[in-house]
Protein backbone atom coordinates (compact mmCIF):
# COMPACT_ATOMS: atom_id res chain seq x y z
CA UNK A 1 0.00 0.00 0.00
CA UNK A 2 1.51 3.28 -1.07
CA UNK A 3 1.78 6.31 1.18
CA UNK A 4 -0.89 8.16 -0.80
CA UNK A 5 -3.33 5.29 -0.47
CA UNK A 6 -2.87 5.24 3.30
CA UNK A 7 -3.51 8.98 3.37
CA UNK A 8 -6.60 8.53 1.20
CA UNK A 9 -8.12 5.95 3.53
CA UNK A 10 -7.26 8.09 6.54
CA UNK A 11 -8.91 11.20 5.10
CA UNK A 12 -11.85 9.23 3.75
CA UNK A 13 -12.48 7.69 7.17
CA UNK A 14 -12.31 11.08 8.91
CA UNK A 15 -14.59 12.56 6.26
CA UNK A 16 -17.22 9.86 6.66
CA UNK A 17 -17.18 9.97 10.44
CA UNK A 18 -17.38 13.76 10.45
CA UNK A 19 -20.21 13.79 7.92
CA UNK A 20 -22.16 11.28 9.99
CA UNK A 21 -21.48 13.37 13.05
CA UNK A 22 -22.99 16.45 11.37
CA UNK A 23 -26.41 14.80 11.27
CA UNK A 24 -26.22 12.89 14.55
CA UNK A 25 -24.67 15.11 17.21
CA UNK A 26 -27.09 16.95 19.48
CA UNK A 27 -25.35 20.29 19.79
CA UNK A 28 -25.83 22.41 16.67
CA UNK A 29 -22.52 24.24 17.17
CA UNK A 30 -20.71 20.91 17.30
CA UNK A 31 -22.56 19.89 14.13
CA UNK A 32 -21.40 23.05 12.35
CA UNK A 33 -17.83 22.41 13.48
CA UNK A 34 -18.00 18.83 12.22
CA UNK A 35 -19.17 20.25 8.88
CA UNK A 36 -16.04 22.41 8.89
CA UNK A 37 -13.97 19.28 9.47
CA UNK A 38 -15.83 17.57 6.62
CA UNK A 39 -15.01 20.38 4.22
CA UNK A 40 -11.42 20.47 5.34
CA UNK A 41 -10.95 16.73 4.83
CA UNK A 42 -12.64 16.93 1.44
CA UNK A 43 -10.11 19.61 0.54
CA UNK A 44 -7.32 17.27 1.63
CA UNK A 45 -8.76 14.55 -0.61
CA UNK A 46 -8.81 16.95 -3.55
CA UNK A 47 -5.18 17.82 -2.83
CA UNK A 48 -4.39 14.11 -3.16
CA UNK A 49 -5.98 14.29 -6.63
CA UNK A 50 -3.62 17.21 -7.40
CA UNK A 51 -6.56 19.60 -7.74
CA UNK A 52 -4.84 22.17 -5.57
CA UNK A 53 -6.84 25.15 -6.78
CA UNK A 54 -10.19 23.52 -5.98
CA UNK A 55 -8.91 22.28 -2.62
CA UNK A 56 -7.65 25.68 -1.51
CA UNK A 57 -10.75 27.41 -2.89
CA UNK A 58 -12.90 25.03 -0.87
CA UNK A 59 -11.02 25.91 2.31
CA UNK A 60 -11.00 29.60 1.46
CA UNK A 61 -14.66 29.96 0.51
CA UNK A 62 -16.51 27.34 2.51
CA UNK A 63 -14.36 26.94 5.61
CA UNK A 64 -13.03 30.49 5.75
CA UNK A 65 -16.17 32.45 4.93
CA UNK A 66 -19.41 30.48 4.61
CA UNK A 67 -18.96 28.30 7.69
CA UNK A 68 -17.81 31.24 9.80
CA UNK A 69 -21.09 33.01 9.08
CA UNK A 70 -22.97 29.76 9.59
CA UNK A 71 -21.34 29.25 12.96
CA UNK A 72 -22.02 32.87 13.78
CA UNK A 73 -25.75 32.38 13.19
CA UNK A 74 -25.94 29.03 14.94
CA UNK A 75 -24.23 30.46 18.02
CA UNK A 76 -26.67 33.36 18.16
CA UNK A 77 -29.76 31.18 17.90
CA UNK A 78 -31.05 29.46 20.97
CA UNK A 79 -32.13 26.21 19.41
CA UNK A 80 -34.10 23.77 21.53
CA UNK A 81 -33.19 20.25 20.57
CA UNK A 82 -36.23 18.35 21.84
CA UNK A 83 -38.90 19.92 19.54
CA UNK A 84 -36.60 19.21 16.61
CA UNK A 85 -36.23 15.60 17.58
CA UNK A 86 -39.87 14.75 18.18
CA UNK A 87 -41.84 13.23 15.31
CA UNK A 88 -38.77 11.50 13.91
CA UNK A 89 -40.75 8.35 13.05
CA UNK A 90 -43.59 10.36 11.54
CA UNK A 91 -41.29 12.20 9.12
CA UNK A 92 -39.16 9.16 8.38
CA UNK A 93 -41.11 8.03 5.24
CA UNK A 94 -40.97 11.53 3.72
CA UNK A 95 -37.27 11.75 4.48
CA UNK A 96 -36.63 8.34 2.98
CA UNK A 97 -38.49 9.28 -0.22
CA UNK A 98 -36.52 12.52 -0.56
CA UNK A 99 -33.25 10.65 0.01
CA UNK A 100 -34.19 8.03 -2.61
CA UNK A 101 -35.13 10.68 -5.18
CA UNK A 102 -31.84 12.47 -4.55
CA UNK A 103 -29.91 9.24 -4.93
CA UNK A 104 -31.65 8.48 -8.25
CA UNK A 105 -30.96 12.00 -9.49
CA UNK A 106 -27.32 11.77 -8.57
CA UNK A 107 -26.97 8.41 -10.26
CA UNK A 108 -28.66 9.74 -13.38
CA UNK A 109 -26.46 12.82 -13.42
CA UNK A 110 -23.24 10.90 -12.93
CA UNK A 111 -24.35 8.23 -15.40
CA UNK A 112 -25.14 10.83 -18.03
CA UNK A 113 -21.82 12.57 -17.43
CA UNK A 114 -19.98 9.34 -17.97
CA UNK A 115 -21.87 8.68 -21.23
CA UNK A 116 -21.16 12.12 -22.66
CA UNK A 117 -17.71 12.43 -21.21
CA UNK A 118 -16.47 15.89 -22.13
CA UNK A 119 -13.66 16.16 -19.65
CA UNK A 120 -10.78 18.48 -20.28
CA UNK A 121 -7.60 16.74 -21.31
CA UNK A 122 -4.81 16.99 -18.73
CA UNK A 123 -2.54 19.89 -19.48
CA UNK A 124 0.37 18.56 -21.54
CA UNK A 125 2.57 21.53 -20.74
CA UNK A 126 2.21 20.78 -17.04
CA UNK A 127 1.12 24.34 -16.27
CA UNK A 128 -0.25 25.14 -12.84
CA UNK A 129 -3.71 23.97 -11.98
CA UNK A 130 -4.92 27.50 -11.38
CA UNK A 131 -3.80 28.87 -14.73
CA UNK A 132 -5.31 25.88 -16.51
CA UNK A 133 -8.65 26.22 -14.76
CA UNK A 134 -8.71 29.96 -15.32
CA UNK A 135 -8.04 29.56 -19.03
CA UNK A 136 -10.82 26.98 -19.36
CA UNK A 137 -13.28 29.15 -17.45
CA UNK A 138 -12.57 32.32 -19.39
CA UNK A 139 -12.40 30.82 -22.88
CA UNK A 140 -14.29 27.56 -23.22
CA UNK A 141 -16.91 28.19 -20.54
CA UNK A 142 -17.06 31.98 -20.60
CA UNK A 143 -20.83 32.30 -21.09
CA UNK A 144 -21.92 29.85 -18.34
CA UNK A 145 -19.37 31.40 -16.03
CA UNK A 146 -20.64 34.92 -16.60
CA UNK A 147 -24.26 33.80 -16.32
CA UNK A 148 -23.51 32.15 -12.99
CA UNK A 149 -21.78 35.33 -11.81
CA UNK A 150 -24.78 37.47 -12.79
CA UNK A 151 -27.20 35.10 -11.04
CA UNK A 152 -25.13 35.22 -7.86
CA UNK A 153 -24.97 39.01 -7.99
CA UNK A 154 -28.75 39.19 -8.43
CA UNK A 155 -29.21 36.87 -5.46
CA UNK A 156 -26.87 39.02 -3.40
CA UNK A 157 -28.68 42.25 -4.21
CA UNK A 158 -32.07 40.59 -3.64
CA UNK A 159 -30.96 39.37 -0.22
CA UNK A 160 -29.81 42.86 0.71
CA UNK A 161 -33.05 44.41 -0.52
CA UNK A 162 -35.17 41.89 1.38
CA UNK A 163 -33.44 42.49 4.68
CA UNK A 164 -32.73 46.20 4.41
CA UNK A 165 -35.41 48.23 6.07
CA UNK A 166 -35.21 51.86 6.94
CA UNK A 167 -37.01 52.65 10.14
CA UNK A 168 -37.95 56.20 10.99
CA UNK A 169 -36.72 57.74 14.17
CA UNK A 170 -33.56 55.68 14.49
CA UNK A 171 -30.75 57.61 16.07
CA UNK A 172 -28.02 56.09 13.95
CA UNK A 173 -24.83 58.02 13.44
CA UNK A 174 -23.74 59.04 9.99
CA UNK A 175 -19.97 58.49 9.85
CA UNK A 176 -19.57 60.61 6.72
CA UNK A 177 -21.03 63.60 8.56
CA UNK A 178 -18.96 62.84 11.63
CA UNK A 179 -15.78 62.74 9.60
CA UNK A 180 -16.64 66.02 7.87
CA UNK A 181 -17.11 67.86 11.15
CA UNK A 182 -14.92 70.92 11.68
CA UNK A 183 -13.76 72.24 15.00
CA UNK A 184 -15.32 75.63 14.26
CA UNK A 185 -18.81 74.04 14.06
CA UNK A 186 -18.51 72.29 17.36
CA UNK A 187 -16.88 74.74 19.68
CA UNK A 188 -17.30 78.45 20.15
CA UNK A 189 -14.53 80.33 21.82
CA UNK A 190 -15.96 83.16 23.86
CA UNK A 191 -13.56 85.97 24.54
CA UNK A 192 -14.37 87.79 27.71
CA UNK A 193 -12.70 90.12 30.07
CA UNK A 194 -11.13 88.65 33.08
CA UNK A 195 -12.43 89.90 36.40
CA UNK A 196 -11.96 93.67 36.72
CA UNK A 197 -8.83 94.67 38.49
CA UNK A 198 -10.36 97.09 40.95
CA UNK A 199 -12.95 94.75 42.48
CA UNK A 200 -12.02 93.35 45.81
CA UNK A 201 -13.04 89.95 47.03
CA UNK A 202 -16.04 90.07 49.31
CA UNK B 1 24.52 29.38 -1.27
CA UNK B 2 23.21 28.77 2.23
CA UNK B 3 20.42 26.62 0.84
CA UNK B 4 22.90 24.77 -1.37
CA UNK B 5 25.08 24.03 1.64
CA UNK B 6 22.18 22.61 3.63
CA UNK B 7 20.90 20.75 0.61
CA UNK B 8 24.16 18.92 -0.04
CA UNK B 9 25.15 18.34 3.60
CA UNK B 10 21.84 17.65 5.36
CA UNK B 11 19.11 16.97 2.81
CA UNK B 12 21.00 14.59 0.51
CA UNK B 13 22.45 12.26 3.19
CA UNK B 14 19.06 12.10 4.95
CA UNK B 15 17.01 11.34 1.86
CA UNK B 16 19.56 9.05 0.23
CA UNK B 17 20.26 7.18 3.44
CA UNK B 18 16.81 6.88 4.97
CA UNK B 19 14.38 7.31 2.06
CA UNK B 20 10.88 8.56 2.92
CA UNK B 21 11.66 8.64 6.63
CA UNK B 22 14.69 10.83 5.92
CA UNK B 23 12.50 13.20 3.92
CA UNK B 24 10.10 13.51 6.85
CA UNK B 25 13.03 14.22 9.19
CA UNK B 26 14.33 16.86 6.77
CA UNK B 27 10.90 18.52 6.59
CA UNK B 28 10.56 18.54 10.38
CA UNK B 29 14.00 20.14 10.63
CA UNK B 30 12.94 22.78 8.09
CA UNK B 31 9.72 23.48 10.00
CA UNK B 32 11.66 23.85 13.25
CA UNK B 33 14.12 26.15 11.51
CA UNK B 34 11.18 28.47 10.77
CA UNK B 35 8.99 27.97 13.85
CA UNK B 36 11.66 28.42 16.54
CA UNK B 37 12.92 31.76 15.17
CA UNK B 38 9.30 32.91 14.83
CA UNK B 39 8.64 32.13 18.50
CA UNK B 40 11.87 33.85 19.54
CA UNK B 41 11.11 36.88 17.43
CA UNK B 42 7.65 37.05 19.01
CA UNK B 43 9.34 37.30 22.40
CA UNK B 44 11.69 40.01 21.17
CA UNK B 45 8.84 41.79 19.40
CA UNK B 46 6.89 41.99 22.65
CA UNK B 47 9.93 43.55 24.29
CA UNK B 48 10.36 45.97 21.37
CA UNK B 49 6.67 46.89 21.52
CA UNK B 50 6.90 47.77 25.20
CA UNK B 51 10.05 49.76 24.58
CA UNK B 52 8.58 51.68 21.64
CA UNK B 53 5.33 52.37 23.47
CA UNK B 54 7.38 53.53 26.43
CA UNK B 55 9.40 55.94 24.33
CA UNK B 56 6.29 57.27 22.66
CA UNK B 57 4.74 57.84 26.08
CA UNK B 58 7.97 59.48 27.25
CA UNK B 59 8.80 56.77 29.77
CA UNK B 60 11.40 54.02 29.92
CA UNK B 61 9.60 50.80 29.12
CA UNK B 62 11.00 47.59 30.61
CA UNK B 63 14.52 48.31 31.81
CA UNK B 64 15.22 46.29 34.96
CA UNK B 65 15.35 42.61 34.05
CA UNK B 66 18.39 41.78 31.97
CA UNK B 67 20.29 44.16 29.67
CA UNK B 68 17.90 46.94 28.54
CA UNK B 69 15.02 44.94 29.96
CA UNK B 70 15.48 42.21 27.38
CA UNK B 71 14.89 39.38 29.83
CA UNK B 72 11.58 40.91 30.89
CA UNK B 73 9.74 39.24 28.02
CA UNK B 74 11.16 35.82 28.91
CA UNK B 75 10.26 36.40 32.54
CA UNK B 76 6.70 37.09 31.38
CA UNK B 77 6.65 33.91 29.32
CA UNK B 78 7.68 31.81 32.31
CA UNK B 79 5.19 33.60 34.51
CA UNK B 80 2.39 32.76 32.07
CA UNK B 81 3.48 29.15 31.66
CA UNK B 82 3.74 28.54 35.40
CA UNK B 83 0.48 30.23 36.31
CA UNK B 84 -2.51 28.17 37.34
CA UNK B 85 -4.61 26.98 34.47
CA UNK B 86 -8.26 27.62 35.09
CA UNK B 87 -11.36 26.50 33.24
CA UNK B 88 -14.87 27.87 33.80
CA UNK B 89 -17.22 25.23 35.16
CA UNK B 90 -19.85 25.76 32.46
CA UNK B 91 -17.33 25.81 29.62
CA UNK B 92 -17.52 23.43 26.70
CA UNK B 93 -14.46 21.47 27.84
CA UNK B 94 -13.08 20.03 24.60
CA UNK B 95 -13.52 23.18 22.54
CA UNK B 96 -12.19 25.36 25.35
CA UNK B 97 -8.94 23.42 25.36
CA UNK B 98 -8.59 23.10 21.60
CA UNK B 99 -9.49 26.70 20.66
CA UNK B 100 -6.03 28.22 21.32
CA UNK B 101 -4.45 25.46 19.27
CA UNK B 102 -6.86 26.03 16.39
CA UNK B 103 -5.84 29.68 16.47
CA UNK B 104 -2.14 28.82 16.61
CA UNK B 105 -1.92 26.26 13.79
CA UNK B 106 -2.88 28.50 10.82
CA UNK B 107 -0.66 31.30 12.16
CA UNK B 108 2.35 28.98 11.87
CA UNK B 109 1.21 27.00 8.82
CA UNK B 110 1.12 30.16 6.73
CA UNK B 111 4.90 30.55 7.17
CA UNK B 112 5.44 27.50 4.95
CA UNK B 113 5.14 29.52 1.75
CA UNK B 114 7.00 32.69 2.81
CA UNK B 115 10.17 33.00 0.69
CA UNK B 116 13.06 34.31 2.79
CA UNK B 117 15.56 34.44 -0.04
CA UNK B 118 15.89 33.14 -3.56
CA UNK B 119 15.00 29.42 -3.26
CA UNK B 120 14.94 29.58 0.54
CA UNK B 121 11.33 28.60 1.11
CA UNK B 122 9.80 25.55 2.75
CA UNK B 123 7.08 24.90 0.16
CA UNK B 124 7.54 26.61 -3.20
CA UNK B 125 3.98 25.85 -4.32
CA UNK B 126 2.26 27.37 -7.32
CA UNK B 127 -0.88 28.40 -5.46
CA UNK B 128 1.09 30.08 -2.65
CA UNK B 129 -1.00 33.24 -2.47
CA UNK B 130 -4.25 31.26 -2.33
CA UNK B 131 -2.80 29.07 0.40
CA UNK B 132 -1.96 32.18 2.40
CA UNK B 133 -5.49 33.51 2.04
CA UNK B 134 -6.92 30.16 3.10
CA UNK B 135 -4.67 29.95 6.16
CA UNK B 136 -5.32 33.50 7.32
CA UNK B 137 -9.07 32.91 6.96
CA UNK B 138 -8.84 29.85 9.23
CA UNK B 139 -7.40 31.86 12.10
CA UNK B 140 -10.81 33.25 13.01
CA UNK B 141 -12.05 29.84 14.15
CA UNK B 142 -9.82 29.86 17.19
CA UNK B 143 -11.28 33.19 18.25
CA UNK B 144 -14.90 32.20 17.64
CA UNK B 145 -14.50 28.89 19.45
CA UNK B 146 -12.72 30.51 22.37
CA UNK B 147 -15.55 32.99 22.70
CA UNK B 148 -18.32 30.45 22.44
CA UNK B 149 -16.82 27.67 24.55
CA UNK B 150 -16.02 30.01 27.45
CA UNK B 151 -19.76 30.38 28.06
CA UNK B 152 -19.28 33.99 29.04
CA UNK B 153 -21.09 37.01 27.65
CA UNK B 154 -17.98 39.13 27.30
CA UNK B 155 -16.11 36.38 25.51
CA UNK B 156 -19.06 35.77 23.21
CA UNK B 157 -19.35 39.46 22.34
CA UNK B 158 -15.64 39.64 21.60
CA UNK B 159 -15.85 36.58 19.37
CA UNK B 160 -18.81 38.00 17.46
CA UNK B 161 -17.09 41.31 16.88
CA UNK B 162 -13.92 39.61 15.81
CA UNK B 163 -15.65 37.22 13.41
CA UNK B 164 -17.57 40.01 11.69
CA UNK B 165 -14.47 42.17 11.44
CA UNK B 166 -12.15 39.47 10.14
CA UNK B 167 -14.62 38.22 7.52
CA UNK B 168 -15.22 41.79 6.31
CA UNK B 169 -11.58 42.76 6.02
CA UNK B 170 -10.67 39.49 4.35
CA UNK B 171 -12.58 40.66 1.27
CA UNK B 172 -10.62 43.88 0.97
CA UNK B 173 -7.40 41.99 1.66
CA UNK B 174 -8.21 39.36 -0.97
CA UNK B 175 -8.90 42.07 -3.52
CA UNK B 176 -5.56 43.71 -2.74
CA UNK B 177 -3.84 40.36 -3.31
CA UNK B 178 -5.70 39.97 -6.63
CA UNK B 179 -4.06 43.20 -7.78
CA UNK B 180 -0.64 41.79 -6.85
CA UNK B 181 -1.21 38.53 -8.68
CA UNK B 182 -2.40 40.36 -11.80
CA UNK B 183 0.80 42.41 -11.86
CA UNK B 184 3.07 39.47 -11.08
CA UNK B 185 1.22 37.03 -13.35
CA UNK B 186 1.73 34.28 -10.80
CA UNK B 187 0.41 32.97 -7.50
CA UNK B 188 3.84 31.73 -6.47
CA UNK B 189 5.36 34.04 -3.86
CA UNK B 190 8.92 33.58 -5.12
CA UNK B 191 7.78 34.53 -8.63
CA UNK B 192 5.99 37.56 -7.20
CA UNK B 193 9.25 38.71 -5.61
CA UNK B 194 11.17 38.03 -8.83
CA UNK B 195 8.64 40.09 -10.77
CA UNK B 196 9.60 43.03 -8.55
CA UNK B 197 13.32 42.88 -9.26
CA UNK B 198 14.82 45.38 -11.66
CA UNK B 199 17.18 48.29 -12.11
CA UNK B 200 15.34 50.79 -9.95
CA UNK B 201 15.61 49.12 -6.58
CA UNK B 202 12.67 49.85 -4.34
CA UNK B 203 10.79 51.57 -7.18
CA UNK B 204 10.36 48.23 -8.91
CA UNK B 205 8.14 47.11 -6.05
CA UNK B 206 4.41 46.82 -6.59
CA UNK B 207 3.74 49.43 -3.91
CA UNK B 208 4.18 52.13 -6.52
CA UNK B 209 1.67 51.07 -9.23
CA UNK B 210 -0.63 49.50 -6.61
CA UNK B 211 -0.32 52.16 -3.94
CA UNK B 212 -4.01 52.12 -2.83
CA UNK B 213 -3.95 48.32 -2.67
CA UNK B 214 -0.73 48.48 -0.66
CA UNK B 215 -2.37 50.73 1.93
CA UNK B 216 -5.54 48.62 1.93
CA UNK B 217 -3.53 45.44 2.39
CA UNK B 218 -1.59 46.68 5.37
CA UNK B 219 -4.55 48.34 7.10
CA UNK B 220 -6.64 45.21 6.51
CA UNK B 221 -3.75 43.21 7.93
CA UNK B 222 -3.88 45.31 11.08
CA UNK B 223 -7.63 44.72 11.27
CA UNK B 224 -7.26 40.99 10.61
CA UNK B 225 -4.87 40.59 13.52
CA UNK B 226 -7.26 42.50 15.79
CA UNK B 227 -4.67 45.08 16.67
CA UNK B 228 -5.17 48.69 17.68
CA UNK B 229 -6.88 50.76 16.34
CA UNK B 230 -9.09 47.83 15.28
CA UNK B 231 -8.94 45.90 18.55
CA UNK B 232 -12.65 45.98 19.37
CA UNK B 233 -12.46 42.19 19.77
CA UNK B 234 -10.51 42.80 22.96
CA UNK B 235 -11.79 46.22 23.92
CA UNK B 236 -10.57 46.31 27.52
CA UNK B 237 -12.78 49.22 28.44
CA UNK B 238 -15.99 47.66 27.07
CA UNK B 239 -15.77 43.89 27.21
CA UNK B 240 -12.80 43.35 29.53
CA UNK B 241 -10.54 41.31 27.23
CA UNK B 242 -12.95 39.95 24.66
CA UNK B 243 -12.65 36.41 23.49
CA UNK B 244 -9.81 35.36 25.81
CA UNK B 245 -11.24 36.78 29.03
CA UNK B 246 -11.65 33.29 30.54
CA UNK B 247 -8.20 32.07 29.57
CA UNK B 248 -5.28 32.08 31.93
CA UNK B 249 -1.75 30.76 32.07
CA UNK B 250 -0.45 28.72 29.16
CA UNK B 251 -3.56 28.83 26.91
CA UNK B 252 -3.57 32.61 27.20
CA UNK B 253 0.11 32.58 26.27
CA UNK B 254 -0.83 30.61 23.16
CA UNK B 255 -3.33 33.29 22.12
CA UNK B 256 -0.69 35.92 22.77
CA UNK B 257 1.84 34.02 20.67
CA UNK B 258 -0.70 33.61 17.86
CA UNK B 259 -1.48 37.31 17.73
CA UNK B 260 2.15 38.37 17.55
CA UNK B 261 3.11 35.61 15.09
CA UNK B 262 0.29 36.84 12.86
CA UNK B 263 1.53 40.41 13.12
CA UNK B 264 5.03 39.38 12.10
CA UNK B 265 3.55 37.29 9.27
CA UNK B 266 1.56 40.23 7.92
CA UNK B 267 4.71 42.39 8.10
CA UNK B 268 6.68 39.81 6.13
CA UNK B 269 3.91 39.43 3.56
CA UNK B 270 3.59 43.17 3.05
CA UNK B 271 7.34 43.22 2.38
CA UNK B 272 7.16 40.22 0.04
CA UNK B 273 4.11 41.31 -1.91
CA UNK B 274 4.65 45.05 -2.22
CA UNK B 275 8.22 46.03 -1.36
CA UNK B 276 10.08 43.43 -3.39
CA UNK B 277 10.92 40.85 -0.72
CA UNK B 278 14.59 39.96 -0.68
CA UNK B 279 15.49 42.48 -3.41
CA UNK B 280 17.64 45.40 -2.32
CA UNK B 281 15.98 48.78 -1.91
CA UNK B 282 18.90 50.25 -3.87
CA UNK B 283 19.41 49.76 -7.61
CA UNK B 284 21.43 46.68 -8.54
CA UNK B 285 24.18 48.91 -9.93
CA UNK B 286 25.04 50.20 -6.44
CA UNK B 287 28.03 48.17 -5.13
CA UNK B 288 27.50 46.01 -2.00
CA UNK B 289 24.18 47.63 -1.01
CA UNK B 290 22.56 46.68 -4.30
CA UNK B 291 22.97 42.95 -3.68
CA UNK B 292 19.75 41.09 -2.89
CA UNK B 293 19.55 38.96 0.23
CA UNK B 294 17.41 37.85 3.12
CA UNK B 295 18.56 40.81 5.24
CA UNK B 296 16.58 43.15 3.00
CA UNK B 297 13.40 41.17 3.59
CA UNK B 298 13.99 41.22 7.33
CA UNK B 299 14.67 44.96 7.31
CA UNK B 300 11.47 45.64 5.36
CA UNK B 301 9.45 43.37 7.64
CA UNK B 302 10.89 45.16 10.66
CA UNK B 303 9.75 48.44 9.14
CA UNK B 304 6.16 47.18 8.91
CA UNK B 305 6.30 45.57 12.34
CA UNK B 306 7.29 48.95 13.73
CA UNK B 307 4.24 50.49 12.03
CA UNK B 308 2.02 48.17 14.04
CA UNK B 309 3.41 49.60 17.27
CA UNK B 310 3.27 53.14 15.97
CA UNK B 311 -0.43 52.71 15.12
CA UNK B 312 -1.10 51.38 18.56
CA UNK B 313 0.53 54.34 20.22
CA UNK B 314 -0.94 56.94 17.88
CA UNK B 315 -4.59 56.10 17.22
CA UNK B 316 -7.61 55.73 19.50
CA UNK B 317 -9.78 52.65 19.03
CA UNK B 318 -12.27 52.75 16.16
CA UNK B 319 -15.94 52.55 16.92
CA UNK B 320 -17.51 49.33 15.68
CA UNK B 321 -19.74 50.85 12.98
CA UNK B 322 -16.82 52.93 11.74
CA UNK B 323 -14.77 49.77 11.30
CA UNK B 324 -17.51 48.18 9.24
CA UNK B 325 -17.95 51.31 7.16
CA UNK B 326 -14.23 51.58 6.47
CA UNK B 327 -14.06 47.93 5.40
CA UNK B 328 -17.15 47.67 3.26
CA UNK B 329 -17.81 51.15 1.94
CA UNK B 330 -14.29 52.47 1.53
CA UNK B 331 -11.78 49.65 1.09
CA UNK B 332 -13.82 47.19 -0.97
CA UNK B 333 -14.88 49.70 -3.68
CA UNK B 334 -11.38 51.21 -3.93
CA UNK B 335 -9.84 47.75 -4.14
CA UNK B 336 -12.24 46.62 -6.89
CA UNK B 337 -11.54 49.75 -8.94
CA UNK B 338 -7.79 49.39 -8.49
CA UNK B 339 -7.91 45.75 -9.57
CA UNK B 340 -9.32 47.04 -12.88
CA UNK B 341 -6.56 49.66 -13.00
CA UNK B 342 -3.97 46.93 -12.39
CA UNK B 343 -5.47 44.93 -15.24
CA UNK B 344 -5.12 47.92 -17.55
CA UNK B 345 -1.54 48.56 -16.39
CA UNK B 346 -0.60 45.00 -17.26
CA UNK B 347 -2.57 45.02 -20.53
CA UNK B 348 -0.77 48.14 -21.74
CA UNK B 349 2.59 46.71 -20.66
CA UNK B 350 3.28 49.38 -18.05
CA UNK B 351 3.92 46.93 -15.21
CA UNK B 352 4.39 43.21 -15.18
CA UNK B 353 7.04 40.53 -14.88
CA UNK B 354 10.18 41.33 -16.82
CA UNK B 355 9.41 45.04 -17.24
CA UNK B 356 12.38 47.40 -16.77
Amino acid sequence: MSFELILFYLFAAVLTVAALGVITVKNSVHAALLLVLTFFTAAALWLLLQAEFLAIALVLVYVGAVMVLFLFVVMMLDIKIEPLREGFVRYLPVGAIVALVMLTEMLMLIGLKVMSAQTLPPDPAGASNTAWLGKALFTQFLLPFEVAAVILTVALIAAVMLTLRRRVGVKAQNPAKQVAVKASERIRIVKMESASKGASTP
Amino acid sequence: MLSNFFHSWVHDPLVNGLGTFGLVVWLVLCILAIAVPVILSVALYVWWERKVLGWMHVRMGPNSVGPAGLAQTFADVFKLLLKEYFMPQAASKFLFVIAPLIALVPAFAAWAVVPFDDKVVLADINAGLLYLLAMTSLGVYGIILAGWSSNSKYAMLGAMRSAAQVVSYEIAMGMALVGVLICAGSLNLSDIVRAQSGHWGIFNGFWLPLFPLFLIYFISGVAETNRAPFDVAEGESEIVAGFHVEYSGAPFAVFFLTEYANMILISFLAAVLFLGGWNSIFPVSVPVLGAPGWWWLFAKAFFFAFFYLWFRAAFPRYRYDQIMRLGWKVFVPIAIVWVLVAGCLVYFDIVGPGKV
